[in-house]
């Protein structure tokens, strides 16, 4: 079991927790996954490495609670344990001295982008950071992106906190403002990557995205994961979960995005809070 | 006790093809004790024992059939377990047809003694007794890491458990069992009985620890290095999907074999959502091959309420690679069998989901190199078969993660890691690999026999 050491409610549908998990703190590198399991009739869901502690032997999860397991997971509290915790998962993101680089989070794309950035300004790299979102309560940890960034911006979609607009409008502005940007890594829905990509490419920048396509062992196993890069079939699990973003076809993920959907309906309909009452919905 | 002359084995007791073809529970019930008795009269003990010869790990067949006949069940146990220790599951599932049955005297004229069918109910015997966990060496001291829980890997664990050793298996799921758990679905292998292994190993100290991939929590030369492992076998399996490379394959309601068999049997997708894991099955679903996995998946299809199945065969019917017992079971369920018949492209619509598929007909020409006829497209047969879920199950291949990750250890062309038959070991000192991540998609019989022998020389390398 995998106890939860540690809970904050960043807003309403997204919590983050610090899970005690030693020997994946000890081997997990920016970029990387876990899948876990909140209990025997549950669900795999990967979830991003948002930050670790080696010391202390934690992981921390960021997660938006957007169906059953997910609802589930954010009605547990400090002192409740995970029945399942596998990782580290995924290709570690590919850390250089890029020279200057734009670091972008949309929503939730906020936590996994995080430890990047670190690790791309610990690389030397001269480090701009975008965090978006769609009102000022879906924002979070904007200090600490900030604490790790050279020039940082804030953008809403309404406005009501930065500047008005989506990361991609802010992200086109630094391109012509500073006119040569060397990697853009590019983290949240996949429209938002999408976006940035397209921006990019005219351009000639290095733009790598992160895929959350749907999973189920993250070993290479399964297939589910599968994502047309180039003209080539990849699995998101092992050989991402970051890709080239000029090459993604996107349009295909976002319609696997939707290949249980009706399930997944069902499976909150049915949920063990019944849908009233606990606050959950 | 008179020979009993029938030319016909007895019948093995099955649930009725309609039922059971829209539940989980398992097809084949076993034989009684009558049934078994009656059965194993019907072997002549022959001298040469030719059955024996046909077993992958040498199981002296007449020798436990004429312990069934005198009533001594516990006996005719404890000589198959001599060889093979796990009867239940290979009762069930070894292919005998191609093995010890097929060199059954008794097959010259009519069929064979059901061999494999008597090993399972003696297993079943000692199960429903309580079986008794195994006397163990004193320990030794030494440590051996098993890295991945088939019939490989469980085979080394126990063998070198009881040889005294330290045993820790390594799982990347969470559930052990490998392909037994995560592959071959309840109907034909209850988990109950692949779980009640496990804890037998459990009882004579093995340790399991699930939820641990190899090459990303720990590498192989961590194990020897920092963890104390004095030895290391690698029975990773062959769990990467192959895809047929054609048009459409990324459309949605195309599964992988693998995805297909785990949500419904290891995540229980089967009885969402009760269960969280959700699997998707239209009315008309189209497996592509002709194995083992090809008709597990077929069969999983009908029971999750497709309409229709088809099995979609390059080959014939006589080429099937599957289990013939599966493939009347198949049958019998309903799966209809398009032979000589395979996918150009699969199309979908504008939400990019299955609509159908693009097929060509085959006839046999000339023997290749398999010795099997080979297929050969028809010109101008294609034609259109309406589907709307394809599962692909045209083979395996071994997981890249540990080779990837392990310094020094040789693999073949395929990715396989080469090890010796005669001894399990690799290029690397120290390291032992066994079962499908070696020969490429086998059996379980086969990846038990690599266990065994690559226990019996890990406990030589550890005893210097
Ligand atoms: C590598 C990776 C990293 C991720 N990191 C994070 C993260 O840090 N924070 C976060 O909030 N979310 C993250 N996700 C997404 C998260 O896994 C899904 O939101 C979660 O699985 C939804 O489960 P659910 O039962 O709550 O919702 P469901 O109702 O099952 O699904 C809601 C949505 O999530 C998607 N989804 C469903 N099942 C899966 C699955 N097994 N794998 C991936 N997506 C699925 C569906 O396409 C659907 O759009 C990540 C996904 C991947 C693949
Ligand atoms: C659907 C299906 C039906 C089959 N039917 C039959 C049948 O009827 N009769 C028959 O004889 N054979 C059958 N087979 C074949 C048989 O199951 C295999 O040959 C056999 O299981 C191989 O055993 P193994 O121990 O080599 O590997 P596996 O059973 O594949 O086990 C390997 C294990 O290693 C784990 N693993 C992989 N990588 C790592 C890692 N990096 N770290 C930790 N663990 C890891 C895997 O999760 C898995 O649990 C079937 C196979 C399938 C898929
Ligand atoms: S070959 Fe057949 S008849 Fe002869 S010993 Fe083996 S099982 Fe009995
Ligand atoms: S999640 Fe199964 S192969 Fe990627």
């Amino acid at each position: 079991m995998y106890k939860i050491l540690k809970k904050e409610v960043l807003s309403p549908t997204l919590k983050l927790f610090e899970i005690d998990a030693p020997k994946v703190a000890k081997k997990c590198q920016a970029g990387q996954f876990i899948i876990l399991r909140i209990d025997e009739k549950g669900e795999r869901i990967p979830l991003t490495i948002a930050d670790f502690n080696r010391e202390k032997g934690t992981i921390t999860l960021i997660f938006a609670e957007v169906g059953k397991t997910t609802k589930q997971l954010g009605q547990m509290e400090a002192g409740d344990a995970l029945l399942d915790f596998v990782g580290p998962l995924g290709r570690p993101s590919e850390i250089e001295k890029y020279g200057r680089v734009v670091c972008i989070g949309a929503g939730v794309g906020i936590a996994p982008v995080f430890p990047i950035t670190r690790a791309l300004k610990e690389a030397g790299n001269e480090v701009i950071g975008i965090a978006g979102a769609r009102n000022k309560e879906l924002l979070f940890w904007t200090d600490e992106f900030k604490a790790q960034c050279d020039e940082f911006h804030i953008c809403t979609d309404d406005g009501s906190a930065g500047e008005k607009g989506f990361v991609s409008d802010v992200l086109k502005k630094i391109i012509e403002e500073k006119g040569k940007v060397d990697y853009v890594i590019s983290i949240g829905p996949i429209p938002a990557m999408k976006v940035c990509a397209e921006l990019t490419k005219p351009y000639g920048i290095k733009t790598f995205v992160s895929l959350n396509s749907i999973m189920v062992d993250g070993t290479g196993m399964c297939g589910a994961c599968r994502v047309t890069v180039g003209d080539e079939t990849k699995f998101a699990c092992v050989d991402g979960p970051e890709f080239d973003g000029h090459l993604v076809d996107f349009n295909e993920q976002m319609r696997r995005a939707q290949i249980f959907k009706d399930e997944e309906q069902r499976a909150l309909a049915a949920g063990s809070c019944g849908g009233g009452g606990c606050g959950c919905h | 006790m008179s020979l009993n002359n029938s030319p016909k084995k007895n019948e093995m007791p099955c649930q009725d093809p309609k039922v059971r073809a829209k539940n989980f529970d398992e097809v084949a019930l076993g034989y009684t004790e009558e049934q078994a008795i009656d059965e194993a009269n019907r072997c002549l003990g022959c001298k040469k024992e030719p059955c024996r010869e046909g077993c992958p790990v040498q199981v002296p067949i007449p020798q436990f059939i004429a312990k069934i006949k005198e009533s001594d069940f516990a006996g005719a146990i404890a000589t198959i377990k001599d060889k093979n220790a796990l009867p239940a599951v290979c009762g069930r599932v070894c292919p005998q047809e191609a093995q010890c049955e097929k060199y059954c005297v008794r097959g010259k004229k009519g069929e064979p003694v059901g061999i494999g069918r008597l090993e399972r109910f003696v297993a079943d015997w000692e199960r429903a007794q309580g079986v008794k966990p195994v006397e163990c060496a004193p320990p030794t001291g030494k440590k051996v890491a098993v890295v991945g829980s088939g019939p490989a890997g469980l085979t080394v664990a126990a063998d070198c458990a009881q040889a005294g050793h330290e045993v820790t298996i390594f799982e990347a799921l969470h559930v052990p069992g490998g392909v037994l758990m995560y592959g071959i679905p309840e109907f034909r292998l209850p988990k109950a009985i692949v779980q009640a292994e496990i804890e037998n190993l459990k009882k004579i100290g093995v340790k399991v620890e699930v939820d641990s991939v190899i090459g990303a929590i720990d590498t192989v030369d961590e194990l020897l290095e920092n963890e104390g492992f004095d030895a290391v076998f690698i029975g990773t399996g062959a769990g990467l999907p192959y895809f047929l490379g054609i048009p459409g394959e990324n459309l949605n309601g195309v599964y992988s074999a693998n995805e297909f068999l785990t949500r419904t049997n290891l995540m229980k997708a089967y009885l969402f959502p009760e269960y969280d894991t959700p699997i998707k099955v239209g009315k008309k679903v189209a497996v592509l091959g002709g194995g083992n996995v090809a008709m597990d998946c077929a069969r999983t299809a009908l029971r999750l309420g497709a309409e229709e199945v088809h099995i979609v065969y390059r080959r014939s019917m006589e080429e099937l690679p599957a289990r013939i017992e599966e493939v009347h079971h198949a049958e019998e369920e309903g799966v209809i069998f398009d032979i000589l018949t395979n996918p150009t492209e699969i199309i979908g619509n504008d939400d990019n989901w299955v609509t159908g598929m693009t097929c060509l007909k085959y006839e046999l020409g000339e023997p290749d190199e398999s010795g099997r006829r080979k297929p050969v497209a028809i010109e101008g047969s294609d034609f259109h078969m309406p589907i709307d879920t394809v599962v692909v199950a045209i083979g395996q291949g071994p997981n890249p993660l540990v080779p990837r990750t392990t310094k020094g250890l040789e693999t073949n062309r395929k990715g396989n890691i080469v090890a010796s038959e005669e001894t399990g070991a690799t290029s690397k000192p120290r390291v032992y690999a066994g079962g499908d991540v070696v020969t490429g998609a086998a059996t379980v019989i086969k990846a038990m026999g690599a266990g065994r022998v690559a226990a019996t020389n890990i406990c030589e390398l550890l005893k210097k």
